[in-house]
């Protein structure tokens, strides 16, 4: 009688207990929830309605009604086509270049230094220091140290890279090295993340089967460490495609220079255009989820992801 | 396999090779030679050097000062990629990212052999995985993984192959059939190995010359059972198998034999199988070759006796007895008795006496340590 109270009891308390604990996750998932439902969703889903929205009839500035306009999309993939190509264009320069800089660098903290552990967070701390500063501040100092008179460009005329009526700030080169130094540390900490992993018996191994340094690490450390490419990429690529700040004439830029943030910040602050847009930032947003995706699977590393 | 056939093994010789690490010496001094073909063990504890002779060969680490010859080659500044060695690793090292075929055509695709495809699938059928060539290695066993670590180094037939405690991972059985079935392919493909293990059975059932090392140094080398019958010191002799030692002062010496007091006892050995003559000695026998009487003995002279002393432990193990005498001022002596009905049913605590005969003592050159030298 002992044992069949027993084992009645026993499913009531689990079921019991279950119910309970569910209802403390609930209540901790709680305030996620509905952080993303205020600060994601709701926005999203009015970013959506704006972009679908045509002028007041009475033809105010700045005041829109509620439609369902797709010729917003068309127009502003017509009239922006260059700023989005451009964007595109920088976000993948930018990257690549933050790739094979972030690399070595990774390399160098993540394995080559992991005997001398005190080095090794000196060198991390050297990449994160930049962050202590906003990257306002710091573009602004490169504005000036890149400006017409610096040395750096009289450098440049001087040994014949620019024209004597060329100058460096404004131009696309400028404001790839902008996005190239303002993204790096989101390049480096992933690949670090991923190198400081890497199982050095692997290219030990390497080496035993004949491999030179070269074919290890194009065989084995390299595909070892996609995981780290990818998510490093993925952090600098997505962001660098909205931004607004370096190529803005304000900073490192000029009005040849604009990109698709650019012409948002100016539909949306200066020409009230908030359909347009709105219409543009879901753009962005539906391009670079499409390209991720494509770029994800193509590189094959859900396995290792 | 025409090509790679006529790479037979080679012979490998270290001179002089010494390494320091930071803070301590890993290899002291270090002469060996091993002839092409054979199979050659390293055998010590963990620490002792082995790990770091082996690496030392493949390159992976480079000697403070001496020379690693290959076939005669002086290969000490070659890169490891240039030697013609290869390693089973202790952790495999498989590459995750490949499949097991994959890995097996590496060191062939790497030196662009024609053929690798089906030398791969050749080797990877002689380790008996031919229906898991195309898995990753993570999702495989240990053994089948080891067996893929071995069909990757065998597969380049190099002039030496390198065992870094392959074995080591797995469990008795599998560990015991990995054994037999390396031994037949190093006979099969006639090449040089190199083994490093700690596990003297291991060495002993596999090698045909085995080195113990101990400290940075090789403290004896020669066949199984020469170091087994014979171990010179008393590292060897208790590294080596199980061994009763006495330590005493040498009371007598004639022209065959020299003897030692030992609690009133007296233990001899032949002069020819001991190493020291002179002063406080140690002299051993295997546990095996000790008998036990329940009355004294009467022997020949070619026998010691030494009693009485009492029983105090019996463990039972199957195909043999082990029994340990505490015997007064001597100390205690084990006493293997194989269980084929001969061995006297004999309890706890029983008073015996002990007895060997002569030939099968050896007179070790060193004490052991915590042994005072007077």
């Amino acid at each position: 009688m002992a044992f069949a109270a027993f084992s009645h009891d026993k499913p009531a308390k689990d079921s019991f207990a279950q119910r309970k604990s569910g209802r403390i996750v609930l209540a901790l998932l709680l305030p996620g929830l509905i952080y993303l439902a205020l600060f994601f969703i709701t926005p999203l889903i009015s970013l959506v309605i704006t972009s679908l929205q045509s002028p007041d009839p009475s033809g105010a500035i700045g005041i829109y009604i509620n439609d369902v306009n797709f010729a917003n999309y068309a127009t502003v993939a017509i009239d922006y086509l260059p700023q989005i190509m451009r964007s595109f264009g920088y976000a993948f320069a930018a990257t690549v270049f933050a790739l094979l800089i972030s690399y070595p660098v990774a390399y160098l903290i993540g394995v080559k230094l992991r005997s001398r552990p005190l080095l090794q967070r000196l060198m991390l701390t050297l990449v994160i220091a930049p962050f202590f500063i906003s990257f306002l501040l710091r573009t602004i100092a490169w504005k000036q140290l890149l400006s017409d008179d610096s040395g750096f460009v009289g450098l440049l005329h001087t040994i014949g890279v620019l024209a004597p009526d060329q100058y460096f700030l404004g131009t696309d080169a400028a404001v790839i090295f902008g996005l190239t130094y303002n993204f790096i540390p989101f390049m480096t900490l992933p690949l670090f993340t991923n190198l400081e992993r890497l199982d050095v018996r692997l290219i030990e191994a390497g080496s035993d089967l004949y491999a030179n340094p070269r074919h290890i690490f194009t065989k084995i450390t390299l595909p070892l460490s996609m995981p780290g490419i990818i998510s490093g990429t993925l952090l600098t690529f997505i962001p660098i495609a909205g931004d607004y700040v370096n190529a803005s004439r304000d900073f490192l830029g000029s009005s040849k220079t604009s990109m698709i943030g650019t012409m948002v910040e100016a539909d949306y602050l200066q020409n009230l255009n908030y359909p347009s847009a709105s219409a543009m930032s879901v753009l962005l947003m539906g391009v670079i989820l499409a390209l991720v995706t494509l770029y994800v699977r193509r590189s094959g590393t859900e396995d290792l992801l | 396999m025409a090509e790679n056939t006529k790479v037979a093994g080679a012979d490998l010789e270290l001179i002089d090779v010494r390494k320091d690490f930071p803070g301590f010496t890993a290899l002291d001094d270090m002469d060996l030679h091993i002839p092409a073909g054979q199979f050659f063990a390293l055998l010590g504890p963990s620490g002792c050097g082995k790990t770091t002779t082996l690496r030392i060969v493949a390159g992976l680490e480079t000697p403070t000062q001496g020379q690693v010859l290959i076939g005669g080659k002086d290969v000490t500044s070659s890169k490891p990629h240039e030697r013609p060695v290869n390693t089973v690793f202790q952790s495999y090292a498989l590459f995750p990212h490949m499949t097991v075929l994959e890995n097996i055509e590496f060191g062939l695709r790497q030196r662009k052999i024609a053929d690798y495809q089906k030398l791969a699938k050749d080797a990877l059928s002689l380790v008996e995985l031919s229906h898991l060539g195309q898995r990753r290695p993570q999702q495989l066993s240990g053994g089948q993984q080891q067996r893929v670590a071995l069909a990757r180094a065998l597969v380049n037939r190099p002039s030496l192959l390198l065992l870094d405690e392959p074995l080591g991972a797995l469990d008795l059985k599998l560990r015991r059939q990995m054994q037999i079935e390396l031994k037949a392919i190093q006979l099969e493909v006639g090449l040089t190995f190199l083994h490093v293990t700690h596990d003297q059975e291991e060495a002993m059932d596999m090698a045909d010359i085995v080195a113990v090392m101990n400290k940075g140094r090789i403290e004896q080398m020669g066949a199984p059972e020469v170091l087994y019958d014979r171990p010179k010191t008393a590292f060897v002799s208790k590294f080596l198998g199980q061994s009763n030692l006495f330590i005493g002062d040498v009371i007598n010496k004639s022209a065959s034999a020299i003897s030692i007091e030992v609690g009133g006892n007296k233990v001899t050995v032949d002069k020819k199988r001991a190493e020291k003559h002179t002063g406080k000695i140690a002299i051993g026998v295997r546990p095996e070759k000790v008998d036990f009487h329940e009355s004294k003995p009467r022997l020949s002279a070619e026998h010691i006796v030494i009693g009485t002393g009492e029983i105090i432990d019996i463990r039972f193990t199957g195909v043999s007895n082990q029994y340990l005498i505490d015997i007064p001022n001597v100390g205690e002596v084990t006493v293997f008795a194989q269980n084929i009905g001969k061995s006297p049913e004999t309890q706890l605590g029983a008073k015996v006496w002990v007895s060997w005969k002569i030939e099968h003592s050896y007179g070790l050159a060193d004490l052991p340590d915590g042994t005072e030298e007077v």
